[in-house]
């Protein structure tokens, strides 16, 4: 078994695996994050979907600590989207330390936006741009909730930028950019390591002041919606995968965040006016 | 370190400053579903601080996992309750309900009762009534389960996703030992809310005929550890509890597998037990034991050959052979 350990924000991961070659490109994209705690508090592994899948058409099946059974294997060729995934599966699974938010998050000035939706909603490259414009990237898969402090912790793993938006990335330099992966279940992907300032103060907690709804549309007239506690509260329990495990301590910590912090639904049809209304709407909480 | 090295550490939790690499442990321990009993079991020592945070981590689980299996328990009782028959809790359920020792830290998986045999279609119909409905909807199987089985085919509830199990003994017809699920039943005990738990010596046999005389011993580093708890807890009341699990391993027809249990807790978590019915070391304790602690450092099951060995045990004796032929036969074709 080849072995990778790495830290992201406070959870740091044993990454396993039956071929060398997905360890290396997680070593690329994740080079210049600090080193993992031990123990970690994940391990997740690799493996051949049958013994001579190692070697023939070698496919490969994501499990570790915590697992769901009859996963699809992926082509070795997509391996490093399986890290990523078995990462994802370890934090939705067996997180219990923060509430799981299946949400992308930036700051400001010690203010953090918490940007949620469905998949395709547009908010991981919504918090990818912002990251390029000045924001720090905190996470675009899960943000972090502490459970008695109330404050976002950063999870700033790569942006895994998707079809169309990544044309809007190719002025960054291709040292932070994975392998194009084309094929994968959600199209064609490319890994974007986020900025030097989002690993560097990856430790560093924010204040939720702003909760968005981002809805991207081609046609779609720019717009914004006031949503009330209760929905934003019922919309966040279904984002949170650890939110019932959590009990009472995890509504406790919803029921903080959405009586604090506004909620509003954003509509936009390009990145740049997501942008414009992501800076106004974050003015407006002061 | 691996599933050896768990076990190690639940029965000797002093050696724990010795522990070198805590993330084989912990990749371990989730593996064999003992996290939650390990992190109980070394709570208050000193370790280094992330140790002890995910240690915490599972001791918080282990909490929640509990009171979602008590609410299980309670949602069953409340669909049931009309018929008035006896609703006996099983396995870790039973534990918790019970506020025995083998509940702290245990995960929880589905929801056992046992019910008798002729109020099974009363339950069953109450329960899809209140909500579950059937797992598998393959005809062969539910035949198979009717016919075969000491349990109904599993039932998941539509909202809460939650199974339960509903058993009328807690041996397959089809396994040679014949338990009597009428003196099961007599036997119980009332916990005072309408449910019901086996009476204690029942409960050791059922665990060890669960773990010995059914299945191929997946989960049962933690099933064994349920055994030495409950051995520890349930001795420590007194000489009678000896005396009564010895009759009722023999009325149940399950001296065998209780021999064994007691054996493998001796051997494996250095369990006192009544050296009168654990009997004699028997040359295949050694692939017992090897089997159990079959898993290595990343979670990942080892003795492939072994584990093989084992499932197709599961089946031997489970059926006659010409029946498991058939059984076989009719699995492989699908």
């Amino acid at each position: 078994m080849h072995r990778l350990e790495l830290r992201i924000g406070p959870v740091s991961f044993r990454i396993g695996s039956a071929w060398q070659r997905p360890l290396d490109q997680l070593r690329r994209l994740y080079a210049g994050y600090p080193p993992a705690e031990t123990p970690c508090d994940f391990t997740v592994r690799l493996e051949p979907a049958r013994p001579w899948r190692r070697f023939v058409r070698p496919s490969l099946t994501i499990t570790g600590d915590y697992w769901l059974p009859d996963t699809a294997p992926l082509p070795l060729s997509l391996g490093l989207l399986a890290a990523e995934m078995g990462m994802n599966l370890q934090m939705a699974l067996g997180q219990r330390r923060y509430l799981l938010l299946h949400a992308a998050a930036v700051e400001r000035e010690g203010r953090a936006v918490l940007m949620t939706g469905l998949s395709g909603a547009g908010k991981s490259t919504l918090a990818a741009l912002l990251g390029e414009r000045g924001w720090r990237f905190m996470g675009d898969e899960f943000a972090l909730l502490g459970l008695d402090d109330g404050l976002l912790h950063a999870f700033p793993r790569a942006v895994s930028l998707k079809n169309e938006a990544l044309p809007l990335f190719a002025g960054v330099v291709a040292e932070r950019l994975g392998p194009l992966l084309e094929g994968t279940p959600k199209g064609t992907i490319r890994h974007l390591r986020p900025d030097r300032e989002a690993i560097m103060r990856m430790d560093e907690p924010a204040r939720p002041v702003l909760i968005l709804f981002p809805r991207f549309g081609a046609d779609l007239a720019s717009a914004v919606r006031p949503v009330g506690a209760a929905e934003v509260f019922v919309r966040l329990t279904q984002a949170s995968t650890n939110y019932v495990a959590l009990a009472e301590r995890g509504f406790a910590a919803l029921t903080g965040l959405v009586t604090a912090v506004p909620g509003r639904a954003i509509d936009y049809a390009n990145g740049g006016e997501a942008v414009a209304l992501v800076e106004t709407l974050w003015e407006e909480t002061r | 370190m691996s599933a050896a090295a768990v076990a190690r550490l639940l029965a000797d939790p002093g050696s724990a400053a010795e522990v070198k690499d805590w993330t084989s442990i912990l990749a371990a321990a989730r593996a064999e579903s003992l996290a939650g009993s390990l992190a109980f079991r070394l709570k208050g020592m000193t370790l280094p601080e992330k140790v002890e945070l995910l240690l915490e981590d599972a001791r918080t689980g282990a909490e929640a996992g509990r009171t979602q299996a008590l609410w299980e328990a309670e949602m069953a009782r409340r669909a049931l309750a009309p018929l008035g028959v006896p609703v006996i809790l099983l396995k870790g359920t039973a534990y918790a309900a019970a506020g025995l020792e083998a509940a702290t830290g245990r995960s929880i998986g589905d929801l056992d009762i046992l019910v008798p045999r002729e109020a099974l279609p009363d339950v069953e119909r109450a329960l899809l009534a209140d909500g579950w409905e059937w797992v598998k909807e393959d005809p062969y199987d539910d035949l198979y389960y009717r016919q075969w089985m000491h349990e109904l085919p599993p039932l998941i509830h539509s909202t809460r996703d939650r199974m339960i199990d509903v058993h009328h003994t807690i041996l397959p017809l089809t396994a040679r030992p014949k338990p009597d699920a009428e003196a099961l039943l007599l036997a119980s005990i009332p916990l005072g809310d309408g449910l019901q738990i086996l009476h204690p010596a029942d409960m050791v046999v059922h665990a060890a005929a669960h773990l010995f005389a059914d299945g191929d011993l997946a989960g049962g580093l933690r099933n064994l550890w349920d055994i030495d708890r409950l051995l520890r807890e349930f001795s420590s009341r007194g000489y009678e509890f000896t005396v009564e699990l010895r009759e009722r391993a023999w009325e149940h027809q399950l001296e065998p597998a209780v021999a064994r249990a007691l054996r493998l807790a001796r051997a494996l978590y250095g369990t006192p037990v009544d050296h009168a019915l654990a009997g004699r070391r028997q040359a295949t304790d050694s692939l017992f034991l090897r089997r159990l602690v079959a898993r290595d450092g990343w979670g990942r099951p080892t003795r492939r050959g072994l584990r093989f060995a084992f499932y197709l045990r599961s089946h031997w004796l489970r059926m006659p052979p010409l029946m498991l032929a058939r059984h076989l036969w009719r699995k492989a074709r699908r």
